[in-house]
């Protein structure tokens, strides 16, 4: 880990491998480490430009009631981003208990022919959208039995990490900082703890603000980012799902290339020998 | 014509006797349409719409994906 501040000898030769083959979820592998949300998009043509420019193949979208009386050939999320380009996560966003959150995602499973993989998220409460850790835990056990690939929201707690993994889990997603929040990665240490001690992909889930976050996040060796405010929310979404793309990638590889150590002391970068005088 | 009065997406709404669920995702335009259904908080997939006859009360929910994180 860099946080060690030693010389890393990188992942070794078959984490590296498997690195450059890009990030496998659930047993299917994707090129993009970046996985992007559809919502506060203006329109679906700009959540549409907004993935393509973020290079992702996995997007989330929310399931809800649908207006009744609407008008029905109203354009759809689904028709802007569809399941035959793009693997769709279905997340349990406003979900705050175990059951909520199950239901939300029998339906999901149904909406989407059938398909099993899925983003879980629990939540505590509204000022904090932080995981309620132990409804987390009961939805995901009733998910695994019900034959979900779950991708789990979690505090960035080692150890529920694991017990998530344990479950079944196939991907853990902690929280760098809170939803929406913009405040980037304010505890790399326990992400690193994470990191280390796991076997399913870690994703940050959430607080990621700019370029510099999703590349912090790689660099400490996270498989993947999620972000949805960070891309939507900025002054140019489109432009910001590219560098969102370029941040993720040039992470990737800082991290693949192992960083030097940090030391107090300079070093000069020209040799001594041979100078003039 | 005689009719029933179930929940739909958590408002009250009427349905003539012996309609089927179809009937209802037919009478909404929405056949045909990305939408998943749930009959008293239990899933009921699509080929399942034209047998099963709605009941009074019985609380049925029609969704469809949209934008999130």
């Amino acid at each position: 880990m860099n946080l060690n501040d030693t010389p890393t000898e990188g992942p070794d030769a078959d984490a590296a491998g498997a690195a450059s083959a890009g990030l496998t979820i659930a047993g299917k592998t994707y090129a993009s480490r970046l996985l992007v949300g559809t919502g506060k998009y203006r329109d679906f043509d700009e959540t549409r430009a907004a993935v393509d420019a973020s290079g992702t193949e996995i997007v989330t979208v929310t399931i809800r009631r649908v207006n009744i009386g609407q008008h029905a050939n109203e354009p759809s999320l689904l028709d802007a981003v569809p399941p035959s380009q793009f693997t769709i996560l279905p997340n349990t966003g406003g979900c705050y208990n175990a059951k909520e959150a199950v239901y939300t995602l029998q339906l999901a499973r149904e909406l989407l022919d059938g398909h099993p993989l899925c983003k879980l998220e629990v939540l505590g409460d509204e000022k904090t959208l932080f995981p309620n850790m132990p409804e987390t835990l009961k939805a995901a056990g009733a998910l695994v039995k019900d034959g979900f690939d779950v991708m789990v929201y979690c505090s960035d707690d080692p150890i529920q990490a694991r017990i998530l993994e344990d479950i079944g889990c196939v991907a853990v997603m902690p929280l760098a900082s809170l939803i929406g929040s913009g405040m980037g990665i304010l505890n790399p240490w326990n992400l690193s703890l994470i990191i280390e001690q796991a076997r399913v992909p870690v994703i940050v889930d959430a607080g990621v603000g700019t370029a510099s976050d999703a590349a912090i996040a790689m660099e400490l060796g996270c498989d993947g980012v999620l972000m949805n405010t960070a891309i939507a929310g900025a002054r140019e979404p489109i432009r910001m799902a590219r560098a969102m793309r370029l941040a993720v990638a040039a992470g990737r590889e800082a991290y693949l290339a192992g960083r030097i150590p940090r030391r107090f002391a300079a070093s000069p970068s020209s040799p001594m020998a041979g100078r003039i005088a | 014509m005689t009719t029933i009065t179930i929940e739909l997406n958590g408002a009250s709404h009427a349905v003539g006797q012996g309609k089927t669920l179809h009937d209802l995702i037919a009478s909404l335009d929405l056949l045909g349409k990305r939408v998943a259904v749930a009959i008293n908080r239990e899933v009921v997939a699509s080929p399942r719409w034209q047998k099963r006859v709605l009941r009074p009360a019985d609380r049925v929910e029609i969704v469809v994906a949209i934008g999130g994180g």
